[in-house]
């Protein structure tokens, strides 16, 4: 047997996933799972449409019985939780699954293994907090989840402790998935592609998971202290006992603005890749598209107490938050007039995924 | 629902101050929007209109007429205007300011479902209703005893959070007399969508005669049947939660009825105040508004008669 016969032999006993049950369920291939995300987090986002429907079905005239208030606040805070968390940002890992090795040039992700160990977490995390309807104890307290509402003595149910443990495991699907694609994205690039000469996508994916990496730690300890002040007794969220009703919006939201840019941003690496393909020209203005990527992520950082202009900050806080909401509007503002270049300097064929395309730019300067 | 006091809480229809300055501001900010979005919808639509035969010329490399474009139109002019809007802003900044620590003149402390209204200058304690003098400022503070809660009157004011460990201090004003529609505007519970109120602003003369009005003890009952009414209320519990200042009743869980007769709606604005809304709240609280702390109260038809001509006796 030559050398490449056994070298071919070794990369196939590693590298080939065999065509069983077992082989479909322990595959660490990169396209497959990130199919499988796409996958699930579609399945995912139809459930949380179903719940939208429903609610609105409740909401069509004034007075209606179609659901009591306890189903119909299990239904807004599943609604959120799932589209949040089992479908915004899952939907976007599976995208970036796929295309990250492709666009880098690598057989796989840097650690393909912790790959399928994240899928199959957030996997379990789903599947975990739907079976609240099971049990028909939901979390009702709102995808934020505002303590005290939340807490034991106000929500004595096991709703709330399925929404704890949902995120907390799922918290931990995604902070993996980030070190893959930041490892794989500074450490597996082909020879000669500089950071600079990075395709735009790679950019959003790095930013993403390095806000994901720095952000997703607030909510995971924010639900882990709510875990231990309902089961365990402490007092963190207590203010009877010492604790604060105000630092849950603190934690949650230190997470949760960051992640508006999670779900936001890899849109904006779609987009800035595919509208050049169908102007036919090259992205304008690329470099700073992509420090604009960049800004976006360190900035989220900053802007986090604007969801909370209502629990009485003192008034220099609110100038500041409200002056942080207003600068992250520039480097969204220098990505759009990049499109906007590019489209006019362009010789755009108006097929349906260009009109696609114009449609997010359109929603998206009308929601920015 | 709009034939509870107050019609539909319009913030684009203000009435007072602070709401004139937030609806004006947000006229300005939606305005400001519409224009940008417009020029946007242009220089999107514009090459869609267009025939482009020739070839562009797409030299790869720095093309520093594109970068200095993208820079001025994405970032330099949208930060002139942003700094102009945020400057605009900053001089509404003041109401959110609250002033002095000194006494306010109402305490409002939201529970789950309801808003408990105090008079700390004047000793009157009610419920679910805050008379105000029109055309002066009433400085507020904000407490909770339970949940965050959060105080809304749109066409008032904005919105300012009660927290449980927390004091926050606000105010409002409204310009002329009428019922101004308030809510709850913090997800709360069960019942979040059934924690309305009333602010009811009257001129200064009238404001003077509901405070004399509201400062006395409860009217004695009147007559028989709302004497037998007192027995059954005492005898069902009800003063287990409920006080009525100078007949007996001292609990402190459920709203003041000392002056219940004179209040507009029952159950946090959920019903007008009328005798079968109120007959079917008694018994059966729990139905109409699953999750708050009212129990469904067991008695007779004529327990029942009876206690309702003693609450109708409590102006």
């Amino acid at each position: 047997m030559g050398v490449t016969a056994l070298l071919d032999e070794r990369l196939d006993s590693l590298w080939e996933t065999p065509r069983t049950i077992m082989g479909a369920l322990t595959t660490v291939d990169h396209k497959t799972l990130g199919k499988r995300y796409l996958i699930t987090a579609f399945i995912f986002l139809c459930l949380g449409g179903i719940e939208a429907a429903i609610m609105r079905a409740q909401l069509a005239r004034p007075g209606e019985h179609l659901l009591s208030a306890e189903a119909y606040n299990q239904l807004f805070s599943m609604h959120g939780t799932t589209m949040m968390f089992l479908y915004a940002a899952p939907v976007l890992s599976g995208f970036s699954n796929y295309f990250v090795p492709l666009l880098v040039g690598s057989r796989d992700l840097a650690y393909p293994r912790l790959n399928a160990f994240s899928y199959w977490i957030f996997l379990f995390a789903g599947v975990f907090l739907y079976s609240s309807f099971l049990v028909g104890a939901a979390p009702n307290g709102g995808w934020f989840n505002y303590v005290p509402l939340t807490t034991r003595p106000f929500d004595p149910g096991i709703n709330i402790d399925f929404y704890n443990i949902a995120l907390i495991f799922l918290s931990v699907s995604t902070t993996v998935g980030a070190i893959n694609f930041i490892v794989t994205i500074l450490r597996m690039r082909a020879p000669g592609m500089t950071l600079g000469r990075m395709p735009i996508y790679l950019w959003s994916t790095l930013s993403t998971s390095a806000v994901i990496l720095f952000s997703i730690p607030a909510l995971t300890g924010a639900c882990l202290m709510l875990e231990l002040d309902r089961r365990l007794g402490t007092h963190f969220f207590d203010p009877n006992g010492g604790g604060s009703s105000l630092l849950w919006q603190h934690l949650f939201w230190s997470f949760g603005h960051p992640w508006v840019y999670v779900v936001v941003l890899p849109g904006f690496g779609i987009v800035s890749m595919a509208l050049p393909v169908f102007a036919r020209r090259r992205l304008a203005a690329f470099e700073y598209v992509a420090m604009s990527t960049v800004a976006i992520a360190i900035i989220g950082f900053g802007v986090w107490a604007h969801h909370m202009f209502a629990v009485g900050l003192p008034t220099v806080g609110m100038g500041f938050f409200s002056a942080a909401s207003m600068i992250i509007v520039l480097p969204s503002g220098i990505s759009v007039t990049a499109w906007l270049l590019t489209s006019w300097t362009g010789r755009p064929v108006y097929t349906t995924s260009y009109l696609f395309i114009l449609g997010f730019i359109v929603i998206f300067v009308i929601g920015d | 629902m709009n034939q509870l006091p107050g019609g539909i809480p319009n913030m684009l229809a203000p009435r007072g101050t602070a709401a004139q300055h937030l609806a004006t501001l947000g006229w300005v900010l939606i305005v400001i929007s519409i224009i940008v979005l417009i020029l946007v919808l242009i220089a999107l639509l514009v090459p869609l209109a267009r025939e482009r035969h020739s070839d562009v010329q797409d030299e790869p490399g720095y093309n520093a007429r594109e970068h200095k474009f993208v820079l001025m139109v994405g970032a330099a002019i949208p930060a002139l205007i942003l700094l102009g809007v945020f400057l605009y802003s900053m001089k509404d900044i003041g109401l959110w300011e609250s002033g002095s620590n000194s006494t306010p003149d109402i305490e409002v402390t939201g529970h789950q479902f309801w808003w408990e209204v105090r008079y700390p200058k004047l000793g009157i304690h009610t419920a679910n209703e805050i008379y105000i003098p029109s055309g002066t400022r009433v400085k507020i503070a904000l407490m909770s005893s339970d949940v965050i809660h959060s105080f809304w009157v749109p066409q008032l004011h904005g919105k300012l959070d009660l927290i449980p460990g927390r004091v926050n201090r606000f105010w409002i004003e409204a310009d002329s007399a009428g019922k101004y529609r308030g809510e709850c505007a913090e997800f709360c519970g069960a019942q979040h969508a059934h924690m309305d109120f009333t602010v009811v602003a009257v001129p200064k003369g009238e404001f003077s005669r509901w405070v004399q009005a509201q400062q006395k003890p409860a009217a004695p009952p009147a007559d028989p049947a709302a004497v037998e009414g007192r027995r059954a209320f005492q005898f069902a519990g009800c003063a287990y939660c409920h006080t009525v200042n100078g007949n007996g009743a001292a609990g402190r869980v459920g709203p003041d009825l000392t002056h219940f007769a004179s209040r507009l709606t029952i159950g946090a604005g959920m019903m007008p105040n009328t005798r079968g809304a109120l007959a079917g709240w008694v018994v059966g609280a729990q139905h109409l508004k699953p999750g708050i702390r009212m129990p469904d109260v067991t008695m007779s038809g004529a327990e029942l008669q009876a206690v309702l001509a003693y609450l109708e006796g409590l102006r």
